[in-house]
Formats: C-alpha cells, sequence, structure tokens
C-alpha cells in the first residue's frame, strides 16, 4: 500500500500543470504547488482516507483563491507575454490565444473548467473540490466555454488588424 | 434504446464533450447533432478549446519537478523555517486524536480545515529530535551518557534536569531495547532523550520536554530515510523517531504513549 507521502508525491505533475495553467507563470505556480506541499504534509493528521488526488487539487484550488484576493488589494499588473504578440498566426499565436482567452475567465470558472479538460476530473470531483452542488460546477463550466468562445471569435480578427 | 424524443439542452451538450452522458442518452444526442449544425459547431468549437488548453499545458507533466517541490526539501524548510502564518492547530484530545489515527478507519477528509498549522515552538521540537536522532542513531560507541542497565539512575536525573517526572517506556514487547539515554538542549529547556535498539539494528529513540503548548493531536513527519511522530500531553511534548517505515513507527508509537499516559494516571 502506497503511503501518504507517496500518494502525494505521485499528484506533483498534475498539480504543477493545473498551477501553470491557472497562473499562466511558471514561477508563480510553482509557489503555489509549494504551499500547497506544504500545508498537505502538515495537515497529514487531518486526512483519514480517501482520494489525495483530490484534496491536493482542493487545497491548490483554495491557495490559488486567496493569492488571487490578496493580489486585487494591490495595483493590476499585466504579463508581458499577454500584450505582446509578435506573429498572430501559426499554432504558437493559438496557443498565446488560449493563454489569454483563459486570462480572461473568471476566477471560479477558470478553475472548473481547467479541472475537467486539462485533468479529467469528473463533475462530481469538481464540484467536491469547489465546495459547491453539481449543478453550478456545469453552469461555471458553460459560462468559461461561453466566454472563451467570445473571447477568440473577436479577438483573433483584433489582432491581425494591428499587425 | 435511443431516446430520440427528449430535448437535448446545452447541459446536455457539455455532459457529451466531457464524456459525462450515459450510453443511451450519448447516441441520441451524437444523432441529434448530425441533423443540427449550428449545435454541432458549438461542440466542436469547446472541443477545440479543450484540444487548445491540453496542447499549451499538457507537457508541463512532462517537465522534471523542480528541486524545491521535492518532498524531502519541503519537509526540511518547513520544520527549520518554521512559518507563523495561520495559527489554529487544533487541540483536539490527544487520546482520541490517538485513536482515530492508530485506528485509521475513518472515511473522508476535512477539506475545511486544511489551513491549519502547527505552532512554531512544535515544529522547533520535532526538528531539534531528529536532528538529535541522525546525530545519534550512527554512533557506535557512544550512543548514550547513561546506559540502559542503570535506568532507575536515568529516569531520577533526566526527571530532575527536565523538571517534570518522567517514565522511560519499555519497549521490550516490541524487541527493543534501552540502550540508554542523554541530556539534551531542547528550544524551551532541557530534554530528555533514550534511545532504543532491535535485534537487527534498528533503533528508536524518544525526546521528550517541557513543551509549554497547549495539548496537540499525533503529528507525523517524515525526513527520509528517518521519521517521527510529535505530540505534546500534559505541558510535556514527546518526538518517537526511527526509520521512516510508518506502521513500525506508528506501533511504536503507540506502545510509548500507553506507558507515558499511564503516568500520568497514576499521578493524577
Amino acid at each position: 500500500m502506497a503511503t501518504f507521502r507517496q500518494s502525494v508525491e505521485l499528484t506533483i505533475p498534475a498539480l504543477r500543470r493545473y498551477a501553470r495553467a491557472l497562473t499562466r507563470d511558471a514561477d508563480i505556480a510553482d509557489d503555489l504547488v509549494q504551499d500547497t506541499l506544504v500545508r498537505a504534509l502538515r495537515s497529514e493528521h487531518l486526512f483519514l482516507g480517501g482520494d489525495v488526488r483530490s484534496w491536493m487539487y482542493t487545497i491548490l484550488t483554495n491557495l490559488n483563491r486567496n493569492r488571487l484576493r490578496s493580489l486585487a488589494r494591490r495595483p493590476a499588473m499585466s504579463s508581458l507575454e499577454d500584450n505582446d504578440a509578435p506573429d498572430a498566426s501559426g499554432p504558437e499565436a493559438g496557443a498565446r490565444d488560449i493563454q489569454r482567452a483563459l486570462a480572461s475567465l473568471v476566477e471560479d470558472q477558470r478553475h472548473a473548467l481547467l479541472l475537467v479538460v486539462l485533468e479529467g476530473l469528473s463533475y462530481r470531483e469538481v464540484a467536491d473540490v469547489q465546495g459547491v452542488p453539481i449543478g453550478t460546477v456545469m453552469s461555471r463550466l458553460a459560462r468559461a466555454r461561453a466566454q472563451i468562445k467570445n473571447f477568440l471569435d473577436g479577438e483573433r480578427p483584433t489582432l491581425r488588424r494591428v499587425k | 434504446m435511443i431516446d430520440r424524443e427528449t430535448p437535448v439542452t446545452e447541459e446536455e451538450l457539455h455532459a457529451y464533450v466531457d464524456g459525462e452522458l450515459p450510453a443511451d442518452r450519448r447516441e441520441a444526442v451524437g444523432a441529434w447533432l448530425a441533423a443540427n449544425p449550428e449545435q454541432a459547431a458549438l461542440v466542436a468549437a469547446w472541443r477545440a478549446q479543450a484540444d487548445s488548453i491540453r496542447a499549451r499545458y499538457g507537457d508541463v507533466v512532462n517537465e522534471p519537478v523542480p528541486e524545491r517541490l521535492h518532498l524531502d526539501q519541503i519537509i526540511r524548510n518547513d520544520i527549520t523555517h518554521s512559518r507563523t502564518r495561520g495559527r489554529t492547530w487544533a487541540a483536539m484530545a490527544t487520546a482520541a486524536a490517538l485513536v482515530a489515527f492508530i485506528a485509521g478507519g475513518g472515511v473522508g477528509w476535512y477539506a475545511r480545515a486544511v489551513t491549519t498549522t502547527a505552532p512554531a515552538v512544535f515544529d522547533r521540537f520535532t526538528a531539534e529530535a531528529l536532528d538529535a536522532y541522525k546525530l545519534y542513531v550512527v554512533e557506535v560507541r557512544h550512543p548514550v551518557e547513561v546506559p540502559g542497565s542503570e535506568v532507575a539512575h536515568l529516569r531520577q536525573w533526566l526527571s530532575r534536569r527536565v523538571g517534570h517526572e518522567l517514565n522511560i517506556p519499555d519497549l521490550q514487547s516490541l524487541g527493543l531495547k534501552l540502550v540508554g539515554g542523554r541530556l539534551l538542549p531542547g528550544p524551551t529547556g532541557a530534554a530528555a532523550f533514550y534511545m532504543y535498539e532491535g535485534p537487527t539494528g534498528e533503533r528508536f529513540t524518544i525526546y521528550c520536554g517541557k513543551a509549554g503548548g497547549p495539548e496537540t493531536a499525533l503529528h507525523f513527519k517524515s525526513a527520509e530515510p528517518f521519521a517521527s511522530f510529535t505530540w505534546v500531553d500534559d505541558k510535556v511534548g514527546y518526538v518517537v523517531s526511527g526509520p521512516a517505515d510508518r506502521a513500525r513507527l506508528e506501533a511504536v508509537t503507540k506502545v510509548v504513549y500507553e506507558q507515558v499516559d499511564k503516568t500520568a494516571e497514576k499521578k493524577g
């Protein structure tokens, strides 16, 4: 049987992926994962079984929400990467577009969408991670997809015109 | 049978994309989409979004994990630079917590309490105990100051220096013989340190001293290849350290805990 520690260790690559997509910044993402691991190991006595992976996603999601709350009190920062678009075609541009589209989402919607499409969690699992009913997860998902579609439909021509 | 009558909702389209529909409904929605190109285009757009997200971030899992995210590193940093935020250490009754912990039967977990952190003294206590373990466990000729054969003297001496009536647990039932003990500096004063040895040379240590803090639950700390269980009971902190075989360490801790507890009852 895997120990708690081993189970935690196995989640690290996926946590990094989730955090990277959430923050769109490799360093901030790894900070978030680091804090998540510290919390998880300190709270081991509270873990009485169940799915370690969901538990880790829950901690990371909560910490990310706290992080954004504290950022909201500071002046808004725009990432250089977000504004710098030298080439608006090809797969590179597609990757940048999806990155900017994700950035345009409300945090809870971004959590829900990424947990489903990137991390492969079921609606039920996402509901547990976010601490909301499944219906709420589904409406977050629907709004996230509509927003991304609007963003991509509206944004691409603008970019081309700028170039 | 495929249900072609029930109208398809937008919720179902999302569930269709995410593989959350039951098989029969899945087929029905697929057939419906074939006849509704506008909705089919929407579904295709959502799938393309998901593909872009996976194409952009999917590879992160293949990157080597940076050193600062290695659990050894995290544990080391957390013990030595104990952070001070979020102090809501659950002062659970030690006995109850231990039973729940050792029994390990419970289901579920308490996500709402994950911000709980141990007080700094508690962390320092564990860190000092693990350091002492690492320092003396490799010592062949002088692992202790007073040998286990003089257990009465050892108990009297350490109790006086620590300032608390100590009991030196007997771990013979686990095949562990008392090697002896020594006095060590601790985060809040003098600390007593006992060492036990098994037939195969495995060594366990108990580190205890006045902790001052409130009673705590049992806390497991792994610093491969070692690990420890720490708790505070009756203002005295205890740290049982040994090789990182958790099941074995838990068994040792349970016996230590019971004997320490018995002493407290006798006194009360």
